[in-house]
C-alpha cells in the first residue's frame, strides 16, 4: 500500500546521512522560531490577532480588494485582474510587449511558480532572471523549489559550488559559501543593470494605501524595482490586508515564524513608479482562490502568509524532503493547497501526515492545517482515488468491530499468531513487519478476563 | 458518580494488563467503575484513513452503551480525543443525539482534573522517559505543546510524581511525533519507521530503563521497532496507568 508521496519518501530515506542533515537543518529553523517566539510575551495574542484580521479581511474581501485597487490607481498604478494562471501570464507578457521589454529580473514569487510564468515568458522570447539567491541557484540547476522560503536548502555548498563552476565560471574546487555568494552577487549585478523590467511578488497588499509590501533578506526586490524602468508586482488576492496597523501585526510574526529572525533584512514598500520611470503595474490573481473562499472546510488555507513554519515543524516533511510531494508547495500547507487546486491530481500527498497537529500550533495565522488534511482524507473515496487496499482493510475492520461475536472470537484467537513461525508473520506481506517485530498477543483479551 | 471504563480494541487484544491496571487503580481510589461487555473499537483507525462515515455504527453503539454514566474513561489518548472531538460530528451526520462525548476522558485527565488525586500511590524505583503523545498534547491538553508560548505543565508527569522512587525524564524534542499515526504506519512505511527509530533513540539517550506514556499505540509502535532492532540496552515499555497502579 503506497502513495505518490510514500514512494518518493522511501527513496529520499535511502541516503540516511543526507536525511539526517535535512531533518536537523529544518529542525534548526524550528528551534530558532521557538526562541524568537518565546521572546515576545504577547506571541499567542499576536497569533490570535493575525488570525482574526485574516478572517475579517477574507470575509470582506470584495470591499478590501476594491479599496486596494482604487488606492493603487489613485497612485497612478495600473491594476490588472487575472482570473487564472493563463490570464496572469498573458497579462504579464502583454505589459512586457507593450513596453518593448526583452529581459526581466524578478524577486522571489511563489505565485509565478504557481502560474508557471517563467516558461510561458521564455517561450515568447523574454529572458527571465531570478534574483533571490536560492531561486537563482535553482534556475541555473533547472530545478524547482523544495521549500517556499528557503527554496534551495536541499542543496549543499558543494552542489552549488559545482553548479557555479559550470554556470558562472567560478574557481574550481572553491566551494566556500562566502566566495560563492560574492560571485553570485557580481553576476546578478550585471543582470540588474541590463534588465528592462523588474517583477516582485507581494507579501502584503495594503488596502488603505494601495501599497505592495515585500519582505526579503537580500535586497533583491529593491534592486529589481529600482534599476529597470518598468515595475510589475504580482499578488494573490488573499494577500490584501486592511491597513498599516494590521501590517504591524503580521511583520512581527512573519520572519520570526519563517527563519527565526526578528524581521527580514528588508521590508520594502512600493506605492508608485519612481520619478522618471514607466508606469507601475499590479496584477491581482485569483486562480481558484475566490472559489476556495466559499469552501466551508478549507477557506482557512487562504489565511496563509507563506512563512513555511508548518514545513519546518512537520516531521514528515523533514524526513521526506520537498520533492516527495507532487504539488510545488510541500508540507502541510502544500498538501492542502494541492487538494484545493486539483484533488485528483494531488491526492497522493494526503498520506504525508500523522495528524500530529504540530503545524497548527506553529502557524502564525492559526490555520487548521492538520484538521483539513483529515477532512480531505474523507473525500478520497468519493473522488475515486482511495487506495483499494486501504479501503478493504477499513471495511474489514468495520465488519469485525461492528459484530461483537466476530470481534470476541478474533481477539480471543489472536494469540495463535504468536505460535506461527516467524517467516509467516515477519515477512513482506505484513506491512507492520517492515519496521516492527510482531507483537505478542496475550492468551486472554481484557474483556475475557473481566467476564471470568 | 458512575464511571464507565472503555478499553479500546487494541488495548483489549494486545495490552489487557493496561485495562487491568485501570480497573484496579480506579477501585483503589474508591471509584464506582463498571466495564460494560460488548465493547470493540472507537472507529478512529478507519476515520483517520478517510472512512469516518463508516464509524457511525461504532459511535452509536458507544453512545448507547455509556449513556447512563457520568464519565467514561479510557487509557488511550487518541481514541479518547477521537470520541470527544469527532463523535459529535459523526453522530450529527447520522441523526443520532450524542450524549457522552463531552464526558469521555482519558484516564490521566480523570485522575488529574476530576479526582484530583494527590495521595501517594505505589512504588516504581526506576528511571522513566516520558512519551508525550500528539493527541494527548494537542487535543486533550495533557501537557503544554512545545510550539505554544504558554506556561509549561504536564499532567502525566504530575501524576507520576505520586509514585515513590520514580525518576521521570523527558527526551529531546519531547513533543515530536513518534510516527505511528494509525494507517500512516502502513501507508507511509519508510517515514513512519524513520520517525519511530529517531524517537526511540532520543528516549534511549536519556538513559531511562522504561518508556511510558498515555497512549498504548505510540508505545506499541516504538516497542515493535525496539524489538526488531534488538536495541541494547533493552528498554521496556509501560503505560502510565500501569506504573501508577504498580503494587496497589
Amino acid at each position: 500500500m503506497s502513495t505518490s508521496h510514500s514512494k518518493l519518501a522511501k527513496k529520499f530515506l535511502e541516503n540516511q546521512q543526507y536525511a539526517d542533515w535535512h531533518d536537523s537543518t529544518f529542525w534548526g529553523l524550528r528551534v530558532k522560531r521557538d526562541k524568537m517566539a518565546a521572546a515576545v510575551p504577547e506571541w499567542e495574542q499576536l497569533r490570535e490577532k493575525a488570525s482574526q484580521i485574516k478572517r475579517h479581511t477574507l470575509t470582506n474581501l470584495d470591499i478590501y480588494l476594491q479599496k486596494f485597487a482604487d488606492a493603487a490607481e489613485k497612485n497612478g498604478v495600473e491594476v490588472h485582474w487575472a482570473k487564472d494562471a493563463e490570464e496572469f501570464n498573458e497579462i504579464v507578457y502583454g505589459i512586457l510587449k507593450d513596453n518593448n521589454a526583452k529581459k526581466m529580473v524578478k524577486s522571489k514569487s511563489m505565485l509565478t511558480e504557481e502560474c508557471d510564468m517563467n516558461p510561458y515568458l521564455e517561450a515568447r522570447g523574454i529572458e527571465v532572471v531570478e534574483t533571490d539567491l536560492g531561486e537563482r541557484i535553482l534556475q541555473l540547476a533547472h530545478q524547482r523549489p523544495s521549500h517556499i522560503v528557503v527554496p534551495a536548502t536541499h542543496l549543499t555548498h558543494d552542489d552549488v559550488g559545482e553548479l557555479f563552476e559550470k554556470e558562472l565560471n567560478t574557481k574550481k574546487g572553491d566551494h566556500d559559501p562566502t566566495y560563492l555568494t560574492y560571485e553570485a552577487r557580481l553576476s546578478l549585478r550585471d543582470e540588474f543593470l541590463t534588465a528592462d523590467a523588474g517583477m516582485t511578488g507581494a507579501n502584503f497588499g495594503i488596502a488603505e494605501t494601495g501599497d505592495i509590501v515585500v519582505c526579503t533578506n537580500e535586497g533583491n526586490a529593491d534592486m529589481s524595482t529600482s534599476v529597470p524602468d518598468l515595475q510589475i508586482a504580482a499578488i494573490g488576492l488573499e494577500k490584501i490586508i486592511p491597513d498599516y496597523e494590521c501590517l504591524a501585526v503580521f511583520v512581527r510574526l512573519l520572519a520570526r515564524s519563517a527563519t527565526g529572525q526578528p524581521s527580514t533584512t528588508y521590508t520594502s514598500h512600493f506605492r508608485k513608479a519612481r520619478p522618471g520611470a514607466k508606469k507601475m503595474h499590479i496584477v491581482i490573481v485569483d486562480n481558484g482562490r475566490s472559489e476556495w473562499l466559499a469552501d466551508e472546510d478549507h477557506w482557512e488555507t487562504l489565511k496563509c502568509m507563506r512563512c513555511g513554519a508548518c514545513m519546518n515543524s512537520c516531521p514528515v516533511y523533514r524526513w521526506s524532503g520537498g520533492y516527495s510531494y507532487s504539488f510545488f508547495i510541500p508540507g502541510p500547507l502544500g498538501i492542502n493547497l494541492g487538494m484545493l487546486h486539483d484533488p485528483k491530481k494531488y491526492s497522493g500527498n494526503v498520506s504525508a501526515c500523522t495528524l500530529c497537529l504540530g503545524c497548527q500550533n506553529v502557524c502564525p495565522v492559526k490555520i487548521n492545517l492538520g484538521e483539513q488534511i483529515y477532512k480531505w482524507r474523507q473525500t478520497l473515496d468519493g473522488l475515486g482515488v482511495a487506495n483499494p487496499e486501504k479501503k478493504m482493510i477499513c471495511k474489514a475492520m468495520d465488519y469485525v468491530f461492528d459484530n461483537k461475536s466476530v470481534y470476541n472470537t478474533a481477539t480471543s484467537c489472536a494469540h495463535i499468531v504468536n505460535n506461527l513461525p516467524s517467516f509467516m508473520v515477519n515477512n513482506g506481506l505484513n506491512p507492520w513487519a517492515y519496521a516492527h517485530k510482531m507483537m505478542k498477543f496475550p492468551k486472554k483479551p481484557f474483556h475475557k478476563d473481566m467476564e471470568d | 458518580m458512575k464511571v464507565g471504563l472503555f478499553i479500546p480494541c487494541y488495548v483489549d487484544a494486545v495490552f489487557p494488563k493496561v485495562g487491568d491496571a485501570c480497573y484496579r487503580l480506579l477501585r483503589h481510589l474508591g471509584v464506582d467503575v463498571t466495564y460494560p461487555q460488548g465493547q470493540t473499537c472507537c472507529g478512529q483507525p478507519m476515520a483517520n484513513a478517510g472512512f469516518a462515515k463508516d464509524s457511525a455504527t461504532l459511535a452509536k453503539r458507544y453512545d448507547d452503551m455509556f449513556k447512563g454514566f457520568d464519565y467514561v474513561v479510557a487509557p488511550s489518548v487518541s481514541c479518547t480525543a477521537f470520541i470527544r472531538l469527532q463523535y459529535p460530528h459523526i453522530l450529527k451526520d447520522a441523526n443520532h443525539k450524542c450524549h457522552i462525548a463531552d464526558n469521555t476522558l482519558d484516564m490521566v485527565e480523570f485522575l488529574h482534573d476530576v479526582l484530583k488525586v494527590d495521595s501517594r500511590l505505589g512504588k516504581f524505583p526506576h528511571k522513566v522517559s516520558l512519551h508525550n503523545s500528539c493527541h494527548g498534547v494537542r487535543e486533550l491538553n495533557l501537557s503544554s505543546p512545545g510550539e505554544l508560548m504558554e506556561p509549561r505543565f504536564n499532567k502525566i508527569k504530575d501524576l507520576l510524581q505520586l509514585v515513590d522512587g520514580i525518576e521521570v525524564v523527558m527526551p529531546e524534542r519531547a513533543d515530536e511525533c513518534c510516527g505511528f499515526g494509525g494507517m500512516f504506519s502502513i501507508e507511509e512505511l519508510a517515514v513512519s519507521k524513520q520517525m519511530g527509530e529517531k524517537k526511540l533513540a532520543r528516549h534511549m539517550a536519556t538513559g531511562a530503563e522504561y518508556i511510558t506514556g498515555a497512549d498504548c499505540s505510540c508505545l506499541m509502535h516504538m516497542a515493535g521497532i525496539a524489538a526488531k532492532q534488538q536495541t541494547k540496552p533493552e528498554i521496556e515499555f509501560r503505560h502510565v496507568i500501569e506504573i501508577l497502579a504498580e503494587g496497589l
